[in-house]
């Protein structure tokens, strides 16, 4: 591909080439910035509107994840400039943390044990 | 590709298997091509620090849906009266506000870094500091707040005694990154300011040469603690 020569170039490198070619590197307009800042204030109000105007059930429950996840990817992609990182450090640091959602998985099902066993206990 | 790693292998003596240990780990492999060392271990560490954050917010959603005693509404318990207006959880709204603020100031940092606009760079991680102890300074009058109204880690007066402690520890644990992330902004700042990225002073901690990456990788670490803020706001104060 066409990075091989690239990364092999890279390990040749003195280290102050590298870094040097670092030094360079995550250069974003400013207004890219602001455009983010301007979309992330918005997103939370939003979520603060969903508190204010009382809205509950799956609706509260759909808009405050999906705002969540926006302001989430947001930071992470622009902020965080994973947007410009290659896959394989983006795969090894987003990948992992989806196992947590095995976990919220179990934990559903213990809480729901424990939830059972104290309303048959403090009948 | 001259490998010389495996000439250490030698079954016969455990010395040379040991030798290729230190060989095989240091044999200048690289799996993150672009991404030096220190912005590598930055984002494992806040890989593992997801980690802890993630077993938090799993321990409160599992004490929230197991116990029989009614949850306080949150709504309620951190509305402010604010010029006789009743607002609904408007101090943490703001709180939201200011510490998004703080992520703009930061990546804005970064840029003005890369551009070795030293005065700008440190003015804008003196900003992202002074807005990160607004931050936590909102959150010990929220403290006070709660502690003042009898919430206790073991009690309070709103329902499930389990809103103390999950509110104690998720938050508290979080407003401690937040205080670690302004002393890092500060000496951060300091070093800027005296032109230490410019030219290559050694820093006192792992006396390698300063360098503009580093205010990219304590934004990194900044943005992170916004990030967790960003899931302590949905999952703690709307749900």
């Amino acid at each position: 591909m066409a990075h091989a020569p690239m990364a092999h170039a890279h390990s040749s490198a003195t280290p102050s080439q590298a870094d040097a070619h670092h030094e360079e590197g995550q250069q974003h307009p400013i207004k890219l910035y602001l455009v983010i800042w301007g979309l992330l204030f918005v997103l939370s109000l939003f979520s603060y509107l969903v508190d204010f105007f009382h809205l509950q059930g799956l609706l509260r429950w759909t808009l405050i994840l999906i705002f969540m996840m926006a302001k989430a990817g947001l930071i992470v992609a622009i902020f965080m400039h994973m947007a410009w990182e290659r896959l394989a450090l983006v795969y090894a640091i987003l990948f992992p943390p989806v196992a947590v959602l095995v976990f919220v998985g179990i934990m559903i099902f213990e809480a729901n044990y424990t939830l059972l066993t104290r309303g048959l206990f403090f009948k | 590709m001259a490998n010389t790693a495996p000439t250490h292998t030698g079954e016969a003596s455990l010395e040379g298997r040991w030798q290729g240990i230190t060989s095989d780990w240091s044999s200048d492999q690289r799996a993150f091509k672009t991404a030096s060392w220190g912005k590598a271990m930055m984002w494992i560490f806040l890989l593992s620090d997801t980690f802890i954050f993630s077993c938090f917010l799993l321990s409160y959603m599992t004490d929230r849906m197991s116990t029989t005693v009614p949850w306080p509404n949150p709504s309620e318990v951190f509305a402010l009266e604010i010029f006789g207006t009743h607002m609904p959880l408007i101090l943490i709204a703001i709180m939201t506000f200011v510490l998004i603020t703080s992520s703009g100031t930061m990546a804005m940092a970064v840029n003005f870094g890369y551009r070795r606009d030293r005065k700008k760079t440190a003015i804008l991680l003196l900003l992202t500091a002074a807005l990160g102890a607004l931050f936590v300074g909102m959150q010990a009058f929220e403290w006070s707040k709660l502690i003042s109204e009898g919430v206790r880690p073991w009690e309070n007066p709103f329902g499930a005694p389990q809103f103390g402690s999950v509110f104690f520890m998720v938050t508290g644990f979080h407003g401690t990154h937040v205080t670690i992330g302004v002393i890092f902004l500060l000496i951060v700042a300091r070093k800027v300011w005296r032109g230490e990225y410019d030219n290559g002073t050694h820093g006192y901690f792992t006396s390698r040469r300063g360098r503009y990456e580093i205010v990219e990788i304590t934004g990194l670490y900044w943005h992170f603690v916004d990030l967790v803020w960003v899931f302590i706001f949905a999952f703690f104060y709307l749900w």
